[in-house]
């Protein structure tokens, strides 16, 4: 009985044998509709014939309900009964339906031609900078990780320059022939990643996975997706990379971590990487359950700059009364005398257009702003000095010279994680590792405190030399 | 329960009043309903098209001059980007219940204007094609939300998607309805969206020519 509640992955068929046919790296490691098959309706059915393909039920019938096994949805309320044309009984899964829909008449179709051969690049990596001290060790354990197909933990900080330390774990792993996937559960980190890592990699074959992409994956050897996009693969990579693995949606969801688990090969080395893990992994860490290497300092080598705590009790009562509260207007006039580049964060879409008007040639930004990419396009363009957003901006983005404000930073939206996260943006570049960055409160809370001594003992940990 | 868009859980709000008369069950949450735009105000008395001051839109005198077989068109919502994103994740993706969060607004819109027990519904048939590839009708689907009859004596024999073409061209295309046997019944057309009414136009005609003497049409959507 227990085991119906444990995820398994025993439907997907796996051979240890090889397959040279051309066909075999495009199908292998999917999960296919029959429709989103790239196969004449006469070879779909000569492959069926063959064995090359097999065809096994979309969802799986328990005694508590039924399960989607595209997207791993076990939730039965978005499980619903339609009447399908099929005349049974049917039901659909309403949480993948994006990706083409799976009622429980459905076949997924799979390809069990034999696993496709790889072939090897050597030298692929054309990038010719140097890694710091700190990135090398963390290259160091990854590429460790790789050959011995083991997961591997890399805390790295705020703009420590995780993407150059993946490079020789990278070529590594395509001078072996592994097929390597980098997840992440942000598209625009996708669209940011795709050109910085095909210029280091020239001849390798990589594809960008979000939706609405125009990438098509005909049997790409590095695939770089967001995690939703995983729910089309199975058993298909040697090395899974999932990047930001802490940040929103992926870290609450369950459906997502399953999709992640099953794209990967029985035998293949997992790498997260994040700045600020959360406590289920920093704990697997602290108990050597999962192998870590910390990357504590900034590729520029200067230390992370650490919040300040200014308490400004008349926060939410000021911007309700049209009136900027009074110790951040202090700062904030001290930065435009200096004439420095600020980001203010806030806690609510509300306060963000509050808040806008009070201040001179402000611009917010939030996640329902359709002109979101634009403005934040021209805030990096310096086209104006002052922008206000809500924690949207807290991860991916980097602008090379700024200082950072949080408003009314005990709303329970910025925890810990949040804080450290928008800690790191301030400071990014060599020539001016020094931001300011200020936590407006009223009343420190713990993640405050936790987000300052995190940053602190990551600082102490870079003097001191590291792990 | 839980929104059928976002997700959140509606906790319905328990006082005396609903506690003793139970309220409808929502399926919707607040914010997600707010989104949509229903027609008020001033439209066309023929297309319910949202119009200054009332009379008849330029596009029905020219249906009108033409002889116009539907005589007239009633819609519930206007067809905003978040409707656009509904329908697109109903029709397009088949997310079939989804279809349930018009129930209510339809047919309280529905039973204003039509008694039930005088028309006959006749939703606008999809494409042998279109409907093995959606697995259902959106306008039979809405159709029998409105608690009347239905009847469905039209057929459609070509299958171009409406949605995928310029206005110019779906004014030129051809009838793409055809009615095996007569009918003789006063008929209220159902489909979800009235963009340029070509469609509904056609197959008003192809009822009028088998012998039906009045068709009207009811669409969820003003386009």
């Amino acid at each position: 009985m227990l085991s119906s509640f444990t995820p398994s992955f025993d439907w997907i068929p796996s051979t240890l044998l090889t397959s040279e046919r051309s066909e075999a790296k495009q199908l292998a490691g999917r999960l296919w509709l029959e429709h989103q098959l790239p196969l004449t309706p006469k070879q779909k059915h000569d492959f069926l014939s063959n064995g090359l393909l097999t065809t096994i039920p979309a969802m799986e019938k328990h005694w508590w309900g039924w399960a989607c096994r595209k997207c791993g949805n076990k939730t039965q309320r978005h499980i619903v009964p339609w009447p399908c044309p099929c005349g049974n009984p049917c039901y659909y899964c309403r949480v993948c339906i994006e990706m083409g829909r799976i009622t429980s008449c459905t076949s997924l179709w799979l390809w069990t031609g034999g696993q496709p051969v790889w072939s090897k690049v050597a030298n692929a990596c054309t990038w010719k900078g140097t890694l710091s001290r700190y990135q090398q060790q963390g290259a160091e354990a990854i590429v460790q990780a790789i050959t011995e197909k083991r997961s591997q933990l890399v805390w790295a900080v705020c703009g420590a320059g995780k993407t150059e330390m993946l490079f020789p774990g990278l070529e590594h792993a395509f001078s072996l022939g592994l097929r390597v996937c980098l997840a992440t559960p942000r598209a625009d980190v996708v669209r940011e990643l795709k050109p910085r890592l095909q210029a280091a990699f020239p001849h390798v074959d990589i594809v960008a996975l979000y939706g609405g992409t125009e990438d098509v994956d005909k049997g790409a050897l590095f695939v770089i997706a967001t995690t939703h996009q995983l729910m089309k693969y199975a058993d298909a990579f040697d090395v899974m990379i999932i990047d930001e693995v802490d940040a929103f949606p992926y870290h609450a969801d369950r459906n997502l971590q399953h999709v992640a688990k099953r794209a990967q090969r029985p035998d293949s080395a997992l790498l997260y990487l994040t700045a600020t893990p959360r406590w289920k992994m920093k704990l697997l860490s602290s108990f050597n359950k999962l192998p870590t290497v910390f990357v504590p300092q900034r590729y520029h080598g200067f230390p992370l700059p650490v919040p300040q705590f200014m308490n400004s009790f008349d926060t939410e009562k000021a911007i309700v009364n049209g009136q900027l509260p009074f110790s951040f207007r202090k700062w904030i006039i001290t930065k435009r005398e200096k004439q420095r580049r600020v980001i203010v964060f806030v806690p609510t879409i509300n306060m963000a257009e509050q808040l806008a008007p009070l201040l001179h040639e402000a611009i917010f930004v939030h996640s329902e702003d359709p002109e979101r990419e634009q403005k934040v396009a021209d805030f990096r363009n310096e086209k104006f000095n002052l922008l206000i957003a809500t924690t949207i901006l807290e991860r991916g983005v980097t602008f090379p010279s700024i200082d950072v404000a949080v408003l009314h930073a005990g709303h329970h939206v910025f925890d810990e994680a949040a804080l450290i996260q928008i800690a790191g943006r301030a400071g990014r570049s060599a020539q001016d590792p020094d931001g300011d960055v200020v936590f407006f409160h009223q009343g420190k809370t713990e993640a405050m405190l936790a987000a300052k001594s995190e940053i602190e003992a990551m600082n102490i940990r870079a003097r001191k030399g590291g792990n | 329960m839980h929104c059928l868009w976002c997700d959140e859980e509606l906790i319905p709000n328990v006082v005396w009043s609903t506690f003793l008369a139970p309220v409808k069950k929502r399926v919707l949450c607040e914010l997600c309903e707010s989104q949509f735009e229903r027609i008020k105000g001033a439209t066309c008395k023929q297309c319910y098209r949202p119009m200054e001051k009332k009379g008849v839109c330029i596009d029905c005198q020219r249906w009108n001059e033409n002889g116009a077989s539907l005589k007239r068109n009633v819609s519930v919502y206007s067809y905003n980007d978040w409707m656009k994103e509904v329908v697109a994740k109903w029709k397009f993706r088949g997310d079939y219940v989804l279809g349930n969060v018009f129930e209510e607004k339809a047919s309280e819109v529905f039973s204003a204007y039509y008694k039930a027990t005088e028309v006959v519904l006749v939703p606008i048939p999809l494409s042998e094609e279109r409907l093995a590839e959606r697995g259902f009708n959106q306008a039979l689907m809405i159709a029998q939300m409105l608690h009347a009859p239905i009847e469905q004596p039209l057929q459609r024999i070509r299958s171009e998607k409406q949605s995928k073409k310029s206005r110019q061209q779906r004014m030129n295309q051809a009838n793409p309805f055809e009615q095996p046997s007569p009918f003789y019944k006063p008929v209220v057309l159902i489909d979800d969206i009235y963009t340029t009414g070509r469609t509904l136009q056609f197959a008003a005609e192809t009822l009028q020519q088998n012998g039906c003497p009045h068709v009207e049409a009811f669409t969820l959507i003003r386009g």
